[in-house]
Order: C-alpha cells, then sequence, then structure tokens
C-alpha cells in the first residue's frame, strides 16, 4: 500500500477544495496537465513581485538574480533526467516546440531524398505532424509501428522496419490515449545498433516514471513542465551534445547569438543557440518548484500510489460489467441470451501490460460526449475525445474515448464516487439499449 | 402565434424545476432530444453537417412561405437536446425574427458551456448556420 499522506500532499493544491456542480471537484484529467502545488503558484507571484528582470544580460542586481533563479531550473531538471551537462537542457515552451525543433533542426540538416522517419501507432499529433512536415519537405518516408489490440507495440514489426534508410525513431514514452508504457530502452538499443538516433516524446512518461537519459540512451527527450506539476508554457529539450552542435539553430533573433553584423551571424554557445527571444522566465523559475515537489514525495512513491488507483479503476469498472450483466438478467430472466448477445457495457480501450494510471474505456451505446458532460454533472472532471490521437483511434475503430488519469493527489475514495457515476450511466444506457 | 421571446421564457420555466441541478437537467435534454422528429437520412450528408470535434450536428433548412422550417439530429444525446431547443425557438420563424432575435435561454438553463467551446461541440455553430441561412433567405425574399 502507498505510504503517502494524499491529504496533506492535497492541502498542498488549493484548486482541489471547490466544488463544481456542487459536488466535491474530482480532477481525473490529469494526463491533459496536472494542477498546481501552493509552491509553484508562490514561486510565480514571488518573481513577478520581488525579482521581474531580463536575463543573461543587465548589470543590475534584480537581472542577476532572476539569472540565476532561471539558470537553478536548468540544474534541477538536469538532475531529473539525470543528463550528463547542464547545457544539454533547452528551454522550449513545451513538448510540440521540443518535438519541431528536432523535426526542423536536426530533420533539414540531417534528413535526405528517401530516408525513413519511424513513429507508431498511438502517437499524439504532436510527434506526428512535425515529421509530416518535414518528410514532406525533404522527401523522407514515414513509418508506422503497428499496435496489437491491448495497444502494445508490434515489436517484431519495428524490427522488420529498421534498415539502413532509417534514420530517426520519434516514439512516444508512454501513450497519453491508452497509458500504455512502450519498451524505449529497447528501441533505442535496437535502434542505435543500426546507427539510428532515437527522439522520446516523455510528455505522460515524466510524471509517472524514473527519468535517467544516459541509462536509456535516448537522444532527444522531449519534456512538459505543466504535466508535471508546473507551469503551461514551458517545456524542455534534452539532447545529446554532439547532436545539439551539429544541429543549425532552430529560430534567429536575440540570445542565440554571439555577434551580429549585416554580413554574418556567429550563433551563441549550447543551450542559449536554440532559445532565442526573451523566454518565458517566471514559469521556468516558478517549473523548479514542480519538480521539488515529485522529488520530495519520490518518483517511486507516487507510482506506487497512482498504480493502486488505477487497479482500482480497472477493478472497478470490470465489475460494473458484470453487476450490469447480472441486473439484466434479473430483469429478462434469459441470461444466457442475453450474455451472448449484447456487448458488454463497457469496453476497455488500452490493457496493456506495462501501463501508466490511465485508462481509457467506453459505454457502450452512450458518446462519450454525453458520458463527459454527465460525469462533470458529478463534479468529475475527465477527457473524453479523441485525446489528439485521431490515427490511433481510427486504428482502434473508436471515434473516441472517456479517459480518466490519475496523479499523486487523487484518492482511493474519489475513484469509488467516479465508479458509481459511471455504473450509472452504464446502467441507464444498458436499459435504453436492451 | 407565440413569439421567439416567450417560447425561451417558456423553456426558461420548464428547466427552473430543476433548481439548477446539473445531472437532472442533462437528462431532461436528452429526453427532449427523443422528441426531435426523425430527419431524413437523404438530408443528413455532408453539405449539411456542423462540424464539432466531439459532436455533430445535422441541420437541413427549408423555406416555406416567408418563413424558415429546420430539421435536425445530432450524434449526441445532449446536444440533441438543445438542438430539439433551438428548432423549436427558431422553426416556424421569419428570417427578420430568426436574425433579430437573442438565445437567452442557453444560459438561464446553465448550458452557457456549450457556447463558450466551439471546437468541442457543433452546437454553437449551428446558431450561426441557422442565422446564415435566415440572411440568405432573407436576402432572397428581397
Amino acid at each position: 500500500m502507498s505510504k503517502l499522506d494524499i491529504i496533506s500532499i492535497r492541502n498542498q493544491f488549493p484548486i482541489l477544495h471547490q466544488e463544481v456542480n456542487g459536488k466535491p471537484l474530482i480532477y481525473f484529467d490529469n494526463a491533459a496537465t496536472t494542477q498546481k502545488p501552493q509552491s509553484v503558484i508562490d514561486a510565480l507571484v514571488k518573481y513577478y513581485s520581488y525579482d521581474n528582470a531580463n536575463i543573461h544580460r543587465a548589470a543590475h542586481t534584480l537581472a542577476a538574480r532572476s539569472t540565476d533563479m532561471f539558470e537553478d531550473t536548468r540544474k534541477t531538471i538536469q538532475a531529473f533526467i539525470n543528463a550528463k551537462e547542464v547545457e544539454e537542457c533547452i528551454f522550449t515552451k513545451g513538448v510540440t516546440e521540443s518535438i519541431n525543433l528536432v523535426a526542423q533542426s536536426w530533420g533539414r540538416k540531417f534528413l535526405n531524398t528517401g530516408d525513413e522517419v519511424i513513429i507508431t501507432t498511438m502517437e499524439h499529433h504532436s510527434n506526428i505532424v512535425p515529421w509530416q512536415m518535414i518528410c514532406e519537405e525533404k522527401g523522407a518516408i514515414l513509418k508506422v509501428i503497428p499496435i496489437n489490440d491491448a495497444g502494445e507495440l508490434l515489436m517484431d514489426e519495428y524490427d522488420k522496419m529498421l534498415t539502413s534508410k532509417t534514420k530517426m525513431v520519434a516514439c512516444v514514452w508512454v501513450s497519453n490515449a491508452l497509458g500504455t508504457i512502450n519498451p524505449v530502452k529497447e528501441i533505442i538499443e535496437k535502434a542505435h545498433a543500426v546507427g539510428v538516433k532515437v527522439l522520446l516524446d516523455g510528455a505522460q512518461a515524466c510524471s509517472h516514471l524514473e527519468v535517467d537519459v544516459q541509462d536509456l540512451d535516448c537522444d532527444f527527450l522531449a519534456i512538459s513542465s505543466h504535466k508535471l506539476y508546473g507551469p503551461t508554457g514551458v517545456g524542455v529539450l534534452y539532447g545529446k551534445r554532439e547532436l545539439l552542435e551539429a544541429m543549425p539553430p532552430y529560430q534567429g533573433g536575440g540570445e542565440m547569438i554571439k555577434e551580429v553584423s549585416f554580413d554574418k551571424t556567429t550563433y551563441n554557445d549550447m543551450p542559449y543557440k536554440f532559445e532565442a527571444g526573451t523566454p518565458n522566465i517566471g514559469d521556468v523559475i516558478a517549473f523548479k518548484y514542480a519538480l521539488d515537489f515529485v522529488n520530495e514525495i519520490g518518483k517511486e512513491n507516487i507510482a506506487t500510489h497512482e498504480k493502486e488507483l488505477l487497479k482500482h479503476c480497472v477493478d472497478g469498472l470490470l465489475t460494473i460489467n458484470q453487476t450490469v450483466e447480472t441486473l439484466h438478467a434479473t430483469s429478462n430472466n434469459e441470461k444466457t441470451l442475453h450474455a451472448t448477445s449484447l456487448q458488454q457495457p463497457i469496453t476497455l480501450i488500452g490493457t496493456a501490460k506495462q501501463k501508466v494510471s490511465v485508462q481509457s474505456f467506453i459505454i457502450n451505446g452512450m458518446h462519450h460526449f454525453d458520458a463527459g458532460m454527465m460525469l462533470d454533472a458529478k463534479g468529475i472532471a475527465v477527457r473524453t475525445g479523441h485525446h489528439c490521437t485521431q490515427p490511433l483511434m481510427n486504428h482502434l475503430g473508436v471515434d473516441g474515448t472517456i479517459r480518466a488519469s490519475f496523479s499523486v493527489y487523487n484518492t482511493w475514495e474519489e475513484v469509488d464516487v467516479f465508479l458509481e457515476a459511471v455504473k450509472k450511466l452504464a446502467v441507464l444506457t444498458a436499459k435504453h439499449t436492451k | 402565434m407565440k413569439t421567439i421571446t416567450d417560447i425561451q421564457n417558456e423553456i426558461i420555466k420548464n428547466f427552473e424545476l430543476f433548481d439548477g441541478d446539473m445531472e437532472s437537467i442533462l437528462f431532461y435534454l436528452m429526453d427532449l432530444g427523443k422528441k426531435l422528429p426523425a430527419m431524413p437520412e437523404a438530408h443528413k450528408t455532408e453539405d449539411y453537417l456542423v462540424k464539432g470535434c466531439q459532436s455533430k450536428v445535422w441541420l437541413f433548412p427549408t423555406f416555406v412561405d416567408g418563413k424558415v422550417f429546420l430539421e435536425a439530429d445530432s450524434n449526441t444525446e445532449i446536444t440533441k437536446g438543445l438542438v430539439y431547443l433551438l428548432v423549436t425557438i427558431w422553426s416556424n420563424q421569419t428570417p427578420n425574427d430568426i436574425l433579430n432575435s437573442e438565445l437567452f435561454f442557453i444560459e438561464k438553463i446553465g448550458m452557457s458551456r456549450m457556447i463558450g467551446s466551439q471546437r468541442s461541440n457543433g452546437f454553437v455553430s449551428m446558431i450561426k448556420q441557422i442565422k446564415l441561412y435566415a440572411l440568405a433567405y432573407k436576402s432572397t425574399n428581397n
């Protein structure tokens, strides 16, 4: 059992203590964004109240202070992901920008006609579209690793796809729609064995799993602050030094230059080469406090707690299937006929063996949009829709799912309330569709 | 003949019975959606689809004797209930009355979020689309 004092953790999140539609808020949309602890909110207020100044330039005290705090976050994220050097951590505005940076900068220099980029069926649009764009521009080809019904990658197919034409594998570490943890270490080893680079989309993984980029040996890792209890508008791109050095700047402007004349500009060193313009200073500074929050609790403790909630949720959803079936049997007295002729009321989407605390499902006969509205009426926030993974939804033959995603501040009792609400919807829908 | 304002006031009065209980309001909307006359499949084409990210709405207008008539449907139950209300309010009205009317019932029945999130549902696009049809009919009529 989890050793965490969830009540005191919850007390650090002011947003959780409110009612929505007259019911206590139950926030199960953590895969979309996590809530922010008071320390992060306070850091933002403090920065703008006392420390605001542009960084890396002026000689005055405020500038020195804000620069130090900004660079402190860089050191904290370096330690958080165990990067070899602090310069390997570039601040971006999020995972989307981190991936676009690599696709545009690395892709433009290193991709050629006929080269291949491998992605997976379960990518978020942010790890599909940037590669489509650069592949189209360079005449390269995008290949997609298929998945099985549980939502796991078909690694045999991956093996077959890796050829001398492959230049990059861009792969989601944890699926936002299914919760599947992909075997990224194996993916990286196999790619490296044939000289192929690997970018990991770490948007979902970094809040649930231990991250050690040296142990993983990934070439790039894209990280989001707002899915890690930090502010929106901040992300990190980790890249190996030799790769980042070989890559041209992504955007031109201030900060990224060494010297500018109208004839020629020389570029700044890493990481500033990739940080054109004034960055999102306040939010970067506050992000450190989010990382401190996670470090203080410990990833392992967080993961243990979240896994308990996931198991409770999955068990509960499967129990609803049995309950609704029994109800029908009692009312129809035709259990055998019913059991064989009707779909189960709930279909789980994403049943991989290795998962984080995300569960997608469908209430058969009820549109996910209606289900989302009905749950919201009970104060329960879940995500409904295609989760920015339309190709995955097409592959699964659904146009969307209901997704519950749990975080460290969620409780067993909240899952109970959620399951009761889902059960009510499933019973009602089964009555209407029988 | 009831005015658009009269019909909206009646709707608001009916919803007041639920005393703001969102769950009851949504169930009631889903029931209302069932009263929507079936839309001929022939009219449910891509041309008459009002797109939304999660919920779709089909809308087929006709113009008879100076009045606009609306056939509509949705793939989600709650949106369908709202579509039913919209059809009740705006069908069998003149283009001018539609164009000059303000839909105040949506906020009053606690469903203003359906208006704010254009990306997630086709309802708000449907309102705009009906006004566009009304405008087109008005110019035809002149």
